[in-house]
């Protein structure tokens, strides 16, 4: 849900009064008076609302500067070297201010770089709690050293690091290519922090307000701060937005550096925007801004701010993919140009040609508004290797539960107890299969967080224990506003502790939002964080039990009557203020929230954690889905987009609003929209408290139908995505990828954002036009073939297909070479499949191999972890033998799942097939389809954890 | 490695109260026991083809149908039959067997699942029976009343209708009576018109004579005015002492423009003056100073009876009770002047103001008594008129709301007729719903606040078979950004006729549960025992 107030809805209310005269013959003047409303039936974010780079002076004043000889110089005389660790001071020319560069080379083809102040007047914010660690170093050696820089060794791999004195620079080479250089275009800018006029004018007794700035020019002429002029300069000590004043006690403290990317036409990542998957350059509009907001209904396709940020950009050309973390989480804006960009594939034809020298550039900069420059260069050179890079430093994604895979139903709101078993009894009556319920924030009492309602949710238990008894889950929100109420246990402990954030007076600050006036606890302080998450003991939060999970809305945080919707920038977290930590707010609230589920259970359950707002690492605590989306075909469109982006950089476990949050979707929107939500990693329904009732019954049964019928696809490959999401958990794969990641020298992936891969197996090209007759798949990979998952019929790979749809068509399609596990018993629930068999799809590669894994435990416990309680098995098919072997032999585990069957695609039909186990050999029954070249064979039976060898002779 | 061979279930059976086992694999209804004959292969059901007998419930679907595993969950299609010896038996998916839920009362689905289910049938058989039994009683008493109902209605439309028919019967007559007296109120509007216009005429010639009379006094006085030296003339230069007299209005009086104006003579006498007064009277200023007498107009006159009464209203259907809501739009409008200021224009008020022109010191003498007579006699027989065009408005008033009600659908049997013009409300922790069947469905916040309309009578909407199961109250107040507010009544039959429940399943899409007898059924000669032999 979304703040739909600042003067949104109000506004969008014009009042218009007609007054119509009748003459009455007999009785003179008769007058009616109507007064009619008009409704503003625009659907659109109001832009006024938020910033634009030139309404947040900082992003102003940095953008008015331009690239050119950069008036920073390294102090090579204060070069100091140890193991890893390389410290040089820099120096501004024109101010004379000192800053402090470290350079350290990281274990896994990383380096990090951060400059701060040499002596700042107060300590500049370093984020916390985003590395999962310190990140371990790699010894750093000098190769040479003369007056003009230093050129250092970076391992084994032939990369060197140069630093040139004057200007400052730095590049990353490897044998003769330049990978990347920093601060080639003059824009490394550091605002130090110094002493207000109107400061030092008290001190002396003296009130001085106007023309401080001009004094101080006149003072410190000579110096010309940063060689920026602040004459005239507004918004140092004090910006207005909208009649909200930011005091801005610290003054100007932002940061920027520029990176420039040579052969490099491909940047990704830098979530969350309603964009396209390839970053579009920013010359002449804004850049792509990084400011945790509640938007109410955005915009598509432009580089506003949304819920959440993840300061990762991702760089890609056909040779190596590269990365780059920024990390700092205060409001940050991002500036792409690139030296191609705008040329038509001829003009690069010409240039190819003609022999043009040029070489495709990408250039970058990133701007935030305070902390220190603190950049991880993630050189790659793979894809695979940049995801494992990353999850080094911020950590992977959280395991989830195995049910949170399968099918969510949301609607703000369900209204009671009865609502609620009705709607769990529809899914029994239409046979569709789902795993959790969810209930929006009226189930709480008057927006009480941790509480029920209680006429509507008398018996919370009574309803849980229901949907336990289906086998089902529930999920309730959480959000971090707390209702400020003198009869509100968690409001009086939080004060009572003080750990409300305090505004810049020091007071407890107060915002508004759902339930009204509300205080803010501060999520920074880790006392704050371990208070919170005990709230969700099983005896603290009363009404709840183990299949009650948890749903953070609103942790940007939404003020809705904060400057852009969110909280002062003044604000004070301890010693920090709000614009230092913004960004991470709402990881912080996902964390405590996370701990707390996992804490009530003793340690042994996994939590299940939705959340809107997010940060770096954010990945570690649960799910993030899109916001408040629109019934919409292009919120559909974009959802692909935007959750391929979060995956790039380490956030899998994403999905958007099934049928769009706002307005009411056509029939085929929404059944377009379940199928494509189906094979996205978080599926989960949910619609807006104003549109109509929407449950997949609703829609006449052919409707039903097919929406039953791509939930029960999503619940056949549970196996599969669980097994992604393990792999993810445990090296950083993206669940969910663009083609390229698999592809990465094949170019015509590289703007491919309407089709996607889930892991590497099966590539997925929803229906996203409305009454779309037919769509293109692109197939990637000139030596792969790929099956249509339906009809089992082969492709060749690299070709654009063309695939006739009706409503019924998802396009999907198994990579040749690979083995998917399923279970196509497909049940209520994912826990009621739990022990039942899978089946084995062999799509065979033109050379008649295939691989793939198989991955099995107990679906909800950390003992996978902890006890290494689970199965892990290797499938191979090669030389007509199909082999399980166990890829954690000292793993244990038993399930009673078997394999009822396999099927093998393109293969030939074999005279006899054997199964081999425990030294015997049974014939097991086959079929063979010649039409399709599908072999089937019948219930060879064996346990999902032995190992076996089916023969085929 | 689960091994799941052919497995029997012995089903027991009550038929005439002697328990038997019949042998069939598990899942199968004892309806299609003969396709699974273990000594045959099996044939699907749908025929698509033929396995051994040993992979039927093999745990490994076979057949397209699912029909080879009735007891297993191996098929995506399949269905698993429940005996529920004591309830009644059922068909369950076949994903539903093992998988840790109790579906059937009698346990059968879960055979393997671990699940720790009891057998409840012949707990769920007594409580089916008691609500049925207590669903038939109340179906019996509520078919009862419902005939009382459908007598009440038949009865009280065939008043309606004697009632309607009296009534055009009456009418007519009304009619008749109105006509005559309209001729009546004509016949004696002639003579009033002619006497009060005689009377008139009388008066206007008497007022001609004595503004003559005026006109000569005032032309005697203005020449003794204008003979300043009392010769007994009034000469050329006399005249243009007075230059409001101009023909020309250049603001002189010359001495041939005075000529002019007494008709080329240097000086005229009294008499002569005669010709010269009528071209000077009007502009003439008299030198005391006197404002001119401005003549009224004769058509202006007032009559001295207020007779507004007697004008016929072009809109004579405006009842008594819309001229007071018309006063009240008044008074609004007088607030709303001052505070509406985005208006358009504003009418000017045209009310009939006494008009505030100057009096006429001399009224209209009254009518003599025999043209009062005429008038009295008239306006009786104006109000005699009226008075019977009322009550024959009236009389179509209600023939027509008669007509409408007789015109509603209150279903097959006139059954729900008892509900028109009544109102039903319930209370709940916030509102007060109130359902005016066939009119409108509203609610009232209990605490104070205006009334919100959930909607307005629209239609039967209850499925093909029985629409009557359902109403539909549409075109409610809208909402915010939404659709209007429309409100399902869902009809069950009860004793009483009560509104038992609302809810809001969707956003401004109201659901009420109604119980009336009107919707009971005749109770079917049915057992309520159990249906344990219903399949022998």
């Amino acid at each position: 849900m979304s703040a739909m107030f600042e003067g949104n809805a109000l506004s969008a209310m014009q009042t218009s009064h007609c007054h119509t005269s009748l003459n009455n013959y007999r009785m003179g003047l008769l007058s009616v008076v109507c007064v009619s409303l008009f409704f503003s039936s625009t659907f659109a974010v109001d832009r006024g609302n938020f910033k634009t780079c030139d309404q947040s002076a900082f992003c102003k004043r940095q953008r008015a500067l331009k690239p050119g000889q950069s008036p920073y110089r390294a102090l090579l005389e204060t070069l100091e070297l140890s193991d890893s660790r390389l410290t040089l001071q820099l120096i501004n020319d024109n101010n004379k201010v000192h800053l402090l560069l470290e350079l350290y080379r990281l274990q896994g083809n990383m380096t990090r770089v951060k400059i701060n102040e040499l002596k700042p007047l107060k300590p500049r914010f370093e984020v916390p709690d985003v590395l999962i660690a310190e990140p371990p170093t790699e010894p750093l050696s000098v190769l040479s050293k003369d007056d003009n820089g230093v050129v250092l060794s970076l391992g084994a791999e032939n990369q060197r690091l140069i630093v040139s004195a004057r200007p400052f620079r730095l590049d990353i080479m490897e044998g003769p290519e330049v990978l990347l250089s920093l601060n080639s275009r003059g824009l490394l800018a550091f605002e130090h922090l110094r002493l207000h006029k109107d400061t030092q004018a008290q001190a002396d007794g003296a009130e001085v307000k106007e023309s401080v700035d001009g004094d101080q020019q006149q003072d410190e002429g000579k110096k010309d701060e940063d060689g920026e002029s602040e004459k005239e300069e507004d918004g140092l000590w004090e910006e207005t937005f909208k009649s909200h004043t930011d005091t801005k006690p610290n003054g100007p403290t932002s940061i920027s550096l520029d990176f420039s990317l040579p052969g490099v036409e491909h940047v990704y990542g830098i979530p969350e925007h309603a964009d396209d998957l390839k970053l579009k350059t920013t010359d002449g509009g804004d850049p792509y801004r990084l400011y945790n907001l509640d938007v109410f209904q955005y915009e598509l396709y432009n580089p506003m701010a949304l819920y959440g940020s993840i300061p990762v950009m991702l760089a890609h050309n056909t040779q190596r993919t590269m990365g780059i973390f920024w990390l700092n989480a205060a409001e940050t804006w991002v500036d792409i140009s690139s030296n191609t960009a705008g040329k038509t594939v001829f003009g690069k034809m010409l240039d190819f040609v003609q022999g043009s020298s040029e070489k495709p550039q990408t250039d970058v900069r990133w701007i935030s508004e305070s902390g220190i420059i603190d950049v991880f260069i993630m050189l790659g050179p793979k894809p695979s290797k940049v995801f494992s890079q990353y999850a080094s430093l911020t950590g992977t994604q959280s395991f989830p539960p195995l049910a949170s895979l399968g099918y969510h139903q949301c609607r703000w709101n369900y209204n009671d107890q009865e609502d609620v078993k009705s709607v769990d009894q529809g899914f029994d009556q239409h046979d569709i299969p789902y795993d959790f319920i969810w209930l929006d924030i009226e189930h709480a009492d008057g927006k009480r967080y941790f509480t029920w309602d209680p006429h509507k949710f008398p018996q919370p238990k009574e309803m849980l224990q229901g949907l336990m008894d289906k086998r089902r889950k529930m999920v309730s929100i959480v959000d971090p506003h707390i209702r400020v109420d003198s009869g509100y246990k968690i409001h009086n402990e939080i004060t009572s502790k003080d750990f409300y954030v305090k505004n810049k007076d020091g007071k407890n600050y107060e915002g508004w939002c759902w339930p009204g006036n509300s205080g803010y606890p501060d999520f920074t302080k880790p006392e704050m964080r371990a208070w919170w998450a005990s709230m969700f003991a099983y005896d603290q939060y009363e009404g709840s039990m183990e299949n009650l999970f948890t749903w953070n809305d609103m942790n940007e945080p939404s003020v809705f009557n904060g400057p852009e919707v969110t909280m002062h920038k003044d604000a004070l977290h301890g010693k920090w203020e709000h614009r230092d930590i913004h960004n991470i707010y709402g990881l912080y609230v996902q964390m405590a929230t996370a701990e707390g589920q996992i804490q009530r259970s003793g340690g042994v359950e996994r939590p299940f954690v939705l959340t809107r707002a997010f940060f770096a690492g954010s990945q570690r605590y649960g799910a993030v889905w899109t916001g408040d989306n629109a019934a919409e075909w292009d919120h559909l469109k974009i959802s692909i987009p935007m959750c391929l982006s979060l995956g790039l950089v380490g956030v899998s476990f994403c999905g958007a609003d099934v049928g769009g949050f706002f307005k009411n979707p056509s029939t085929e929107l929404l059944v377009r929209w379940y199928q494509t939500g189906a094979y996205q990693p978080f599926f989960r329904a949910h619609a807006h408290l104003d549109t109509t009732r929407r449950e997949p019954w609703l829609f006449g049964p052919e409707n039903t139908a097919l929406i039953r019928e791509v939930i029960r696809q999503r619940y056949a490959l549970l196996p599969y995505w669980y097994q992604l999401f393990y792999q993810a958990h445990k090296t950083g794969m993206p669940v969910m990828r663009p083609l390229w990641v698999d592809y990465p020298k094949d170019t015509a992936t590289f703007t491919i954002d309407d089709e996607f891969l889930i892991g590497s197996d099966l590539l997925v090209h929803p229906v996203t036009e409305e009454g779309s007759r037919g769509v293109t798949a692109y197939l990637p990979g000139a030596e792969e073939v790929w099956y249509d998952v339906h009809t089992f019929q082969k492709h060749n790979g690299a070709q654009n297909l063309y695939i006739p749809v009706t409503l019924s068509s998802i396009p999907v399609f198994q990579r040749g070479g690979s083995i998917i596990p399923r279970k196509d018993r497909v049940r209520r629930s994912s826990t009621c499949m739990e022990n039942d068999p899978y089946t084995l799809y062999v799509a065979l590669s033109p050379k008649k191999f295939a691989e793939g894994e198989l991955y099995i435990d107990d679906g909800h416990s950390f003992n996978y972890d902890t006890k290494k309680e689970f199965i892990h098995r290797s499938l191979t098919f090669a030389n007509n033998a199909l082999t399980s072997s166990n890829l954690c032999p000292d793993c244990n585990f038993l399930t009673s799942s078997w394999i009822e069957k396999v099927l093998i695609l393109g293969a030939s039909k074999p005279s006899k097939v054997l199964l081999k186990m425990d030294g015997k050999e049974t014939p097991v029954d086959f079929e063979f389809d010649t039409s399709m070249s599908v072999l089937t064979l019948r219930k060879p039976g064996m346990n999902a954890g032995a190992d076996w060898t089916l023969l085929l002779q | 490695m689960t091994c799941l061979h052919l497995l029997l279930t012995l089903v027991f059976a009550v038929s005439l109260g002697t328990p038997v086992e019949i042998q069939r694999p598990r899942g199968v209804p004892l309806t299609k026991k003969q396709f699974y004959e273990e000594s045959k292969p099996f044939t699907c059901l749908d025929g698509s083809r033929t396995i051994p007998f040993d992979r039927v419930n093999d745990d490994y679907c076979d057949c397209k149908d699912g029909s080879d595993e009735p007891g297993t969950a191996a098929c995506p299609n399949g269905s698993f039959h429940c005996t529920n010896a004591g309830y009644r038996p059922m068909f369950i998916p076949s994903s539903r067997i093992n998988d840790g839920i109790c579906d059937c009362c009698d346990t059968t689905d879960e055979y393997n699942s671990g699940a720790k289910c009891e057998n409840t049938c012949k707990e769920l058989g007594r409580k089916e029976r008691e609500v049925l039994q207590k669903m038939a009683e109340i179906t019996k008493e509520g078919f009862l009343l419902k005939q009382q109902l459908i007598e009440e209605a038949k009865k009280g439309q065939q008043e309606k209708q004697s009632k309607v028919t009296d009534m055009q019967e009456n009418k007519k007559q009304l009619d008749e009576k109105v006509e005559a007296l309209r001729t009546v109120k004509e016949t004696a509007e002639q003579p009033e018109k002619e006497a009060k216009e005689r009377h008139l005429k009388a008066w206007e010639e008497q007022k001609a004579a004595i503004r003559l009379e005026k006109d000569k006094a005032k032309m005697a006085e203005t020449f003794l005015e204008l003979d300043d030296n009392e010769d007994g003339f009034v000469s050329v230069s006399e005249l243009q002492s007075h230059a409001e007299l101009d023909p020309d209005a250049d603001g002189t009086l010359t001495e041939i423009e005075a000529q002019g104006l007494m008709g080329g003579a240097e000086q005229v006498d009294t008499s002569t003056f005669e010709s010269v007064w009528p071209k000077i009277k009007d502009k003439y200023h008299s030198e005391a100073e006197e404002p001119a007498p401005v003549e009224t107009p004769p058509d202006e006159v007032k009559e001295p009876v207020v007779d507004n009464d007697s004008e016929p209203y072009p809109e004579d259907d405006i009842s008594e009770e819309e001229d007071e809501d018309d006063e009240d739009e008044d008074d609004y409008h007088e607030d709303d002047d001052k505070v509406m200021c985005l208006c358009v224009v504003q009418a000017q008020p045209t009310i009939k103001t006494p008009e505030k022109t100057h009096e006429d010191e001399e009224a209209m003498p009254p009518y003599d008594a025999d043209t009062q007579a005429l008038i009295d006699a008239a306006q009786k027989a104006r109000d005699d008129f009226e008075e019977a065009e009322k009550a024959l408005r009236e009389m179509d008033d209600q023939i027509r709301n008669i007509e409408k009600e007789l015109s509603f659908d209150f279903g097959p049997d006139a059954e729900f007729t008892y509900l028109y013009s009544q109102c039903y409300e319930l209370t709940t922790s916030e509102y007060i719903y109130r359902l005016c069947p066939f009119n409108r469905v509203s609610q009232k916040p209990k605490y104070g606040g205006s009334e919100t309309n959930l909607g307005t009578w629209g239609s039967w909407s209850g499925p093909e078979n029985n629409k009557y199961l359902l109403m539909k109250y549409e075109q409610g107040t809208g909402c915010w950004q939404g659709p209007n507010r429309s409100t399902t009544v869902k009809l069950t039959c009860g004793k009483e006729t009560v509104v038992t429940s609302t809810s809001e399943p969707s956003r401004c899409e109201y659901l009420m549960e109604f119980t009336t007898p009107a919707v009971c059924q005749e109770p079917a000669n049915i057992d309520p025992s159990p249906h344990d032999h219903v399949e022998l």
